[in-house]
């Protein structure tokens, strides 16, 4: 199977008054053409800094010191020119934000930020072909009204609609790879739902990979098909994720496993103090083939 | 005798569009070491009605009662003491600009509870209180974490020596590990304290393993309320079937549970 990504010992710190300060220690994960990944994680773990240079944005940041490999569809993103890493994004990968609302701009009309980008893939793209793309691909994400919708600001549309205008916007121009970083988090929980199963379908039908970041493992387990689980910049468990939810190997995901409430009432879970198995070499879940 | 009694409640706030209902006839009451979840999605009413019982919103009709007294518009200091609140952002609602003591001291210094050596003893006695270290009093919140905030905001809470506690969506910016250790803290102060909440959340996994009954909440309008096993159980409302079906979940016996109120969401 093909990798449309591929991660090879991947190092990040930032260069500060203090010194260097080391964020990712090697990390390593790769995704299948069409395959739904996670990367799990609590904050500050380097999920979010993992997703910026997969798009290629730290790479622009002046006190950023990356090391390793990142390929993206066979192609070392590293050895790239700023101006080539930015023509992948929005094209070949697109990425979707955890606050939609304030991810898409509030002075600008849906529409116009949509042809935006749908012109990032045919440059001439005329203005009539560009709304009418536009508009069936908001009614493909289910959004009832789609030209009222294209005329609104992001402020005026509710928190699900922005999410889908977002969805919508993300997968426009067929991307090879989509980011989706906490998607849903900042949404009501049965709008995540929808949001959650919009995407899934939606990926499925465009055979797009997907890297998902997250620290809701409920919405790992129903959206992924396989599970890198990161602490304090490493990798320490991977493999599907029915096996990692079945038969937990590593103590820092026990740990984040037992500490999740449940609605079927076990009470408050006992958790753990943090401790040095949390950082226990990397667990592998062999793929059932 | 109730803690809190809420009667006929209703917030309508005027709109160019035309009046908008917060909160419509709300009734409910609160017993005296009870945990009380009220649960809703965006717009449901819950921060409207958590502003009325913290003073800070006027009801448009309707009435709060508070120990068997009705609570006056203007909250007198002694109202404000007995009912104290914690926010959902540990980060944004702690002063950057003054130290963790002096957040916490403030509400005794707005009161006038105390001298300055009774304040600073009452705040070191509120840091142990939530498992934190007594100096850590002189420490700006920027430089703590997530959790260490959180526990600090409660802190701030506590040392008003508090009878309610309305607790704002305490652990929804909290990572997973953080959130189960705040949850526990929440759980054993109520128990020592004999301590009163109204816990305001949209997860409900969270609701099922802290609160003794559950209010459910849409479009300003309670639609259901009863002990959390019964709601868990055998939902009545629609609505409250769908929000328990749509939570994630990480285990198979959850999911079974889920699925069961799928289905009978489906024939309702």
């Amino acid at each position: 199977m093909s990798r449309i990504l591929d991660i090879v010992d991947l190092k990040l710190g930032f260069k500060g008054y203090a010194g260097l300060t080391e964020v990712l220690h090697g990390m390593s994960l790769h995704i299948n053409a069409g395959e739904r990944v996670a990367l799990v994680g609590e904050s500050g773990s380097g999920k979010s800094v993992t997703a910026r240079i997969i798009l290629g944005l730290l790479q622009e940041t002046r006190t950023a010191r990356i090391a390793g490999k990142v390929s993206f569809d066979g192609h070392d993103i590293s050895t790239m020119s700023g101006s080539q890493r930015a023509a992948l994004r929005g094209t070949e990968m697109s990425m979707i934000f955890q606050d939609p609302t304030s991810a898409l701009n509030p002075v600008f009309t849906i529409g116009r930020q949509f042809t935006e980008v749908l012109r990032r893939r045919v440059p001439g793209m005329s203005n009539e072909t560009a709304t009418a793309k536009a508009a069936q691909l908001l009614a493909d994400v289910s959004i009832p009204d789609p030209s009222r919708v294209l005329q609104s600001y992001a402020f005026q549309l509710s928190g699900g609609m922005n999410q889908r205008v977002m969805i919508a916007m993300a997968l426009s121009n067929r991307p090879k790879l989509l980011l989706a970083d906490e998607p849903g988090t900042a949404l009501d929980v049965t709008v995540q739902a929808q949001t959650l199963t919009l995407m899934r379908d939606l990926v499925t039908d465009h055979g797009t990979s997907v890297l998902l970041i997250s620290h809701n493992l409920g919405v790992v387990r129903e959206f992924a098909d396989r599970i890198y689980v990161v602490y304090r910049g490493r990798i320490v468990e991977s493999g599907p994720t029915k096996s990692i939810f079945g038969k937990p190997g590593h103590a820092y995901t026990r740990a984040l496993l037992s500490a999740v409430p449940r609605i079927t009432g076990a009470g408050l879970p006992e958790v753990p103090e943090i401790s040095d198995d949390f950082l226990a070499p990397m667990v592998t879940h062999e793929a059932v083939s | 005798m109730s803690l809190l009694e809420i009667n006929t409640l209703s917030k309508t706030f005027a709109a160019p569009g035309g009046p908008v209902h917060a909160l419509s006839n709300v009734s409910l009451d609160v017993q005296t070491g009870e945990c009380l979840a009220v649960v809703g999605e965006s717009g449901s009413g819950k921060t409207t009605l958590a502003n009325m019982l913290l003073g800070i919103l006027a009801p448009s009709s309707g009435s709060i009662l508070f120990e068997g007294a009705q609570l006056p518009v203007k909250r007198t200091a002694t109202h404000r003491r007995a009912i104290q609140l914690v926010q959902q952002n540990p980060l944004s609602s702690l002063n950057p600009k003054r130290s963790v003591g002096a957040s916490i001291r403030l509400g005794l210094d707005t009161y006038g509870i105390g001298d300055k050596a009774a304040r600073w003893s009452a705040v070191e006695a509120a840091l142990e209180e939530v498992g934190l270290p007594s100096d850590m009093r002189k420490r700006a919140p920027g430089g703590l974490s997530g959790g260490q905030r959180q526990r600090v905001g409660i802190a701030r809470a506590l040392v008003c020596d508090p009878r309610l506690i309305v607790l704002d969506e305490p652990t929804s910016a909290l990572d997973v590990l953080v959130q189960a250790r705040v949850l526990r803290l929440l759980n054993d102060l109520r128990q020592s304290k004999g301590l009163t909440y109204i816990f305001i959340t949209h997860d409900l996994a969270v609701v099922r393993n802290v609160a003794d009954r559950v209010a459910v909440f849409k479009s300003g309008k309670l639609i259901e309320l009863g002990p959390t096993q019964a709601i868990f159980d055998s939902p009545k409302d629609p609505y409250t079937r769908a929000l328990i079906g749509a939570v994630p979940v990480v285990d198979g016996s959850e999911l079974k549970l889920r699925d069961t109120l799928a289905q009978g969401a489906g024939g309702a």
